[in-house]
């Protein structure tokens, strides 16, 4: 119980983060019409591509020797740039045709 | 001036662009530019990053993540490209898996450098094993929307089993966290989230994947969230939180737009139990020849057409235009029924037709035209099914029961164009096609909607 009060308190910013960035999160895409859907799951996810900052920094902190994590950090970065660069480009695809009405 | 400072701020403004960026999306008239504004905002954080570091790096791993970005960039652009309107809903839930996977390779890596420092191992676990599920459920799930795998099989008692894996999945966690910090441990549990997030998803009916992919989607901005609570990333932890919560409230809204509750997708699912009362729904159905069927529509008043997955999978939005260019200028007034969940997701079937520059003006959504099927002279089916299935409203032991509909029986002709008779998605008989006044069109959509249009064309 001690440690998690001592938690709590240390990283009290972070919890404080948290809580706000959820109601956020709900709040502004309060009222989304359902055509809306699909593009917005869509560039929902490629906002959580920003892992994609994660695997650099993995490939930052490795030791130039280490090929193993060499190999499986570039691979991370990969697999972070698709979900990325896929994510936007599928959503914009999606929305150019919103743009056509009169 | 500190150099950490710098990257903070970039950081910050990239945040700022995915909240603005979403909310921008839950705009038609301004979610384009939410899009781009987002991504913008991702450019500088990834560029920030690279750039902003702090102590030498040996070059090769310079030239290792950029190659790797270069790669990524021309894979994922050329995916996105290529890929046909019709196909968008898997490659997003195939992006998504991406994504998933990442964040498991950063917790599989990064475990070793943490041993001892317990409440790291957990956000790396945590990490690992929503990652892993958040990408063997995409891949599921992509399998599913592009056919491969078309029956939605179950093991015995498949609830039990799973609860009972997610169950060991949390306990294990704490052991390895708190007793047992060993790599073994590592890869037994991300071997562990790789089955659980296959059973999780395999049960679930395919006309549910939206659903499941709105979800899955919300777990990797989770996986997200603890890779920033890992490395104390700010811009991380706001993209991660931010899809995580938004994308839960965007799966309820999603749920709710098909009358059903999460719990119900995820654990109820269609049952079995209700296709021995609707199958026997039977009767004699009508068919109807492309001449009649154009004459029917050449005088008629009012025209609805209801669109539904098989028109798009034809292709035959263009033809489908057409046709009702044709009869506008014959006089007959033409709308189009979309129904919330038409095609396979919220809002595809809109994206669809707008794609074959049909007037926005004319798709109507299911609150708007129910009103109207009564004055309507023919309704035209093109390829949906489960969306004007009336068991939705009067069979209760109906797997679709409760699901709102389109009330297409109400007009004064339906005609339905399918390609057989086989079931729609929910894998269920529809009795509409039983209807006294419903007319079958056997036929490709595309090749039936040719041969209607080049009929009118004649009259």
């Amino acid at each position: 119980m001690i440690d998690v009060i001592n938690f709590l308190g240390e990283n009290i910013q972070m919890i404080y983060f948290l809580v706000l960035s959820i109601f956020v999160g709900v709040e502004v895409i309060g009222k989304v019409p359902s055509v809306l859907h699909t593009p917005l799951m869509s560039g929902a996810n490629a906002i959580h591509g920003v892992i994609i900052v994660g695997s650099i920094i993995v490939m930052l902190n490795t030791e130039p020797e280490n090929t193993l994590l060499l190999v499986l950090g570039s691979i991370a970065v990969v697999l972070g740039t698709l979900n990325v660069v896929g994510g936007f480009v599928v959503t914009d695809r999606m929305l150019e045709f919103f743009k056509k009405k009169k | 001036m500190n150099k950490k400072h710098i990257l903070d701020i970039i950081y910050l403004i990239a945040s700022v662009t995915f909240v603005i960026g979403l909310k921008m999306l839950s705009n038609p008239q301004s979610a384009r530019k939410g899009n781009l504004f987002a991504a913008a905002g991702m450019f500088f954080a990834i560029i920030g990053t690279i750039i902003i570091k702090h102590g030498t790096v040996a070059p090769i791993i310079y030239y290792l993540i950029c190659g790797s970005i270069f790669i990524g960039t021309v894979i994922g652009w050329v995916a996105a490209k290529k890929v046909k309107m019709t196909a968008m809903p898997e490659m997003v839930s195939l992006f998504n898996g991406m994504g998933g996977a990442c964040a498991a390779l950063i917790s599989l890596l990064e475990f070793q450098h943490y041993v001892g420092v317990t409440h790291k191992i957990i956000i790396i676990l945590l990490g690992m094993v929503i990652g892993s599920i958040s990408f063997s459920g995409s891949i599921i799930a992509f399998l599913k929307l592009n056919g491969t795998m078309k029956k939605s099989f179950r093991l015995p008692k498949y609830n039990i089993i799973n609860t009972v894996l997610l169950i060991f999945l949390l306990g294990f966690i704490s052991y390895t966290s708190f007793a047992n910090q060993q790599p073994l441990c590592l890869y037994l549990l991300f071997a562990s989230a790789l089955v659980y997030g296959i059973l999780f998803v395999v049960p679930i009916g395919g006309a549910d994947m939206p659903v499941v992919i709105s979800l899955l989607n919300s777990f990797t901005g989770l996986a997200t969230a603890f890779g920033g609570f890992l490395y104390n990333n700010q811009v991380m932890l706001t993209g991660g939180i931010l899809v995580g919560s938004a994308g839960t409230f965007l799966t309820i809204v999603m749920c709710h737009a098909m009358n059903r509750t999460l719990t119900n997708v995820l654990f109820g699912g269609f049952s079995e139990e209700g296709t021995s009362a609707t199958s026997s729904a039977k009767g004699s159905i009508k068919d109807i020849s492309v001449t009649d069927a154009a004459v029917l529509m050449n005088y008629s008043k009012t025209v609805v057409i209801v669109p539904g997955y098989g028109l798009a999978v034809a292709q035959a939005q263009h033809v489908m235009h057409e046709l009702e260019q044709l009869l506008e200028s014959r006089g007959v007034e033409v709308k189009y029924a979309i129904h919330p969940v038409a095609g396979r997701m919220p809002g595809h079937m809109n994206v669809l037709l707008a794609e074959s520059n049909v007037d926005y003006e004319k798709l109507l959504e299911m609150d708007d035209i129910n009103s109207d099927f009564p004055n309507t002279d023919v309704v035209l089916v093109v390829g949906a099914n489960d969306v004007v299935n009336p068991a939705a409203k009067n069979d209760s032991s109906s797997p679709i029961y409760g699901m709102p509909i389109l009330d297409v029986e109400l007009a004064r002709h339906i005609i339905v164009n399918k390609r057989s008779m086989n079931v729609g998605y929910a894998g269920i008989d529809n009795e509409l096609f039983y209807n006294p006044k419903t007319s079958m069109l056997f036929g490709d959509a595309k090749g039936v909607l040719t041969k209607l249009v080049s009929e009118l064309k004649t009259m």
